[in-house]
């Protein structure tokens, strides 16, 4: 799972019939600095998310599919968490030349 | 499989019902000699993983063969703590 | 799934017998913002999208799911036409 960020909503009328009646977000996957980590992509919503929420963002078949009760659908990814609070105590003590 | 370290945790109320009770681990990959590598994934911890370990982090599909992950949402889980790694070359 | 449009068309004869009949598009990837990203890719079609529109498609093992239960060798397969997108 990875760290990301809704950004946004996709409306599509002329799609899969499996993705009918499903939301779909734009999501912006995030490093752990907060920086985005690549281009944004398109989530199915298993939890109600809105944009501007911290989400888990599941990058897997099943998972994804699964989480929004679509098996054996053509859909890779999903919001599948919201996330209330990330604590990286560890990092911060990490040698700075550990660092990358 | 990779080797990674635990760096840190992540708390959501709000997540699919199936990874209720499941501590979600932040990773970074770690080469052999334990130094950090670039990116980072949200793992569920199976094995009772502690800050700063290194551990060993199975993903994809067969993350769901670890302990109790059967048909759980999960692409990522500590499967084991290492305790030394030794590499000749 | 990710963002893309459509660029092209692949013709091609000999082919694995699964992929008879499949339409094979060239997508190019793009931001929400619609700028081009990365490298242009080819693609199979599950919904009959139209040349130069926006569409999202699907990676991996779950991008074969369209065509089941023939199983159809592909790694990438366009799921949807985008109409509108909402960004803040």
């Amino acid at each position: 799972m990875l760290i990301a960020r809704v950004i946004g909503e996709m409306v599509s009328t002329e799609k899969h019939p499996s993705h009918v009646g499903r939301k779909a977000l734009v999501v912006q996957p995030l490093d752990l600095d907060g920086t985005n980590r690549g281009d944004p992509v398109i989530a199915f919503d298993a939890v109600d998310a809105g944009v501007g929420d911290q989400v888990l963002l599941v990058t897997e078949g099943f998972s994804a599919m699964t989480s929004v009760q679509r098996p054996e659908s053509p859909i890779d990814m999903a919001v599948i968490g919201v996330i209330d609070r990330i604590d990286l105590d560890a990092l911060a003590q990490t040698p700075a030349a550990h660092r990358k | 499989m990779i080797l990674a370290r635990v760096v840190g945790t992540i708390v959501a109320t709000r997540k699919d019902p199936r990874l209720e009770g499941f501590k979600l681990l932040i990773v970074k990959p770690v080469s052999p000699e334990g130094q950090d590598e670039s990116g980072y994934v949200i793992a569920v911890d199976t094995v009772g993983a502690g800050s700063k370990e290194t551990v060993i982090v199975v993903s994809g599909s067969s993350a769901r063969m670890a302990e109790g992950c059967k048909d759980k949402p999960v692409d990522a889980s500590i499967v084991g703590i290492v305790d030394t790694v030794t590499v000749n070359r | 799934m990710f963002l893309g449009r459509v660029v092209g068309t692949v013709v091609a004869t000999v082919k694995d017998a699964a992929l008879k009949g499949q339409r094979l598009l060239v997508v190019q990837p793009v931001t929400p913002e619609l700028k081009e990203t990365g490298k242009r890719i080819v693609v199979l079609d599950a919904v009959g999208v139209g040349a130069g529109e926006l569409i999202y498609w699907c990676r991996g093992k779950e991008s074969s799911f369209p065509f089941l239960p023939e199983e159809v060798p592909t790694d990438n397969t366009i799921v949807g036409v985008v109409d509108e997108l909402h960004l803040c």
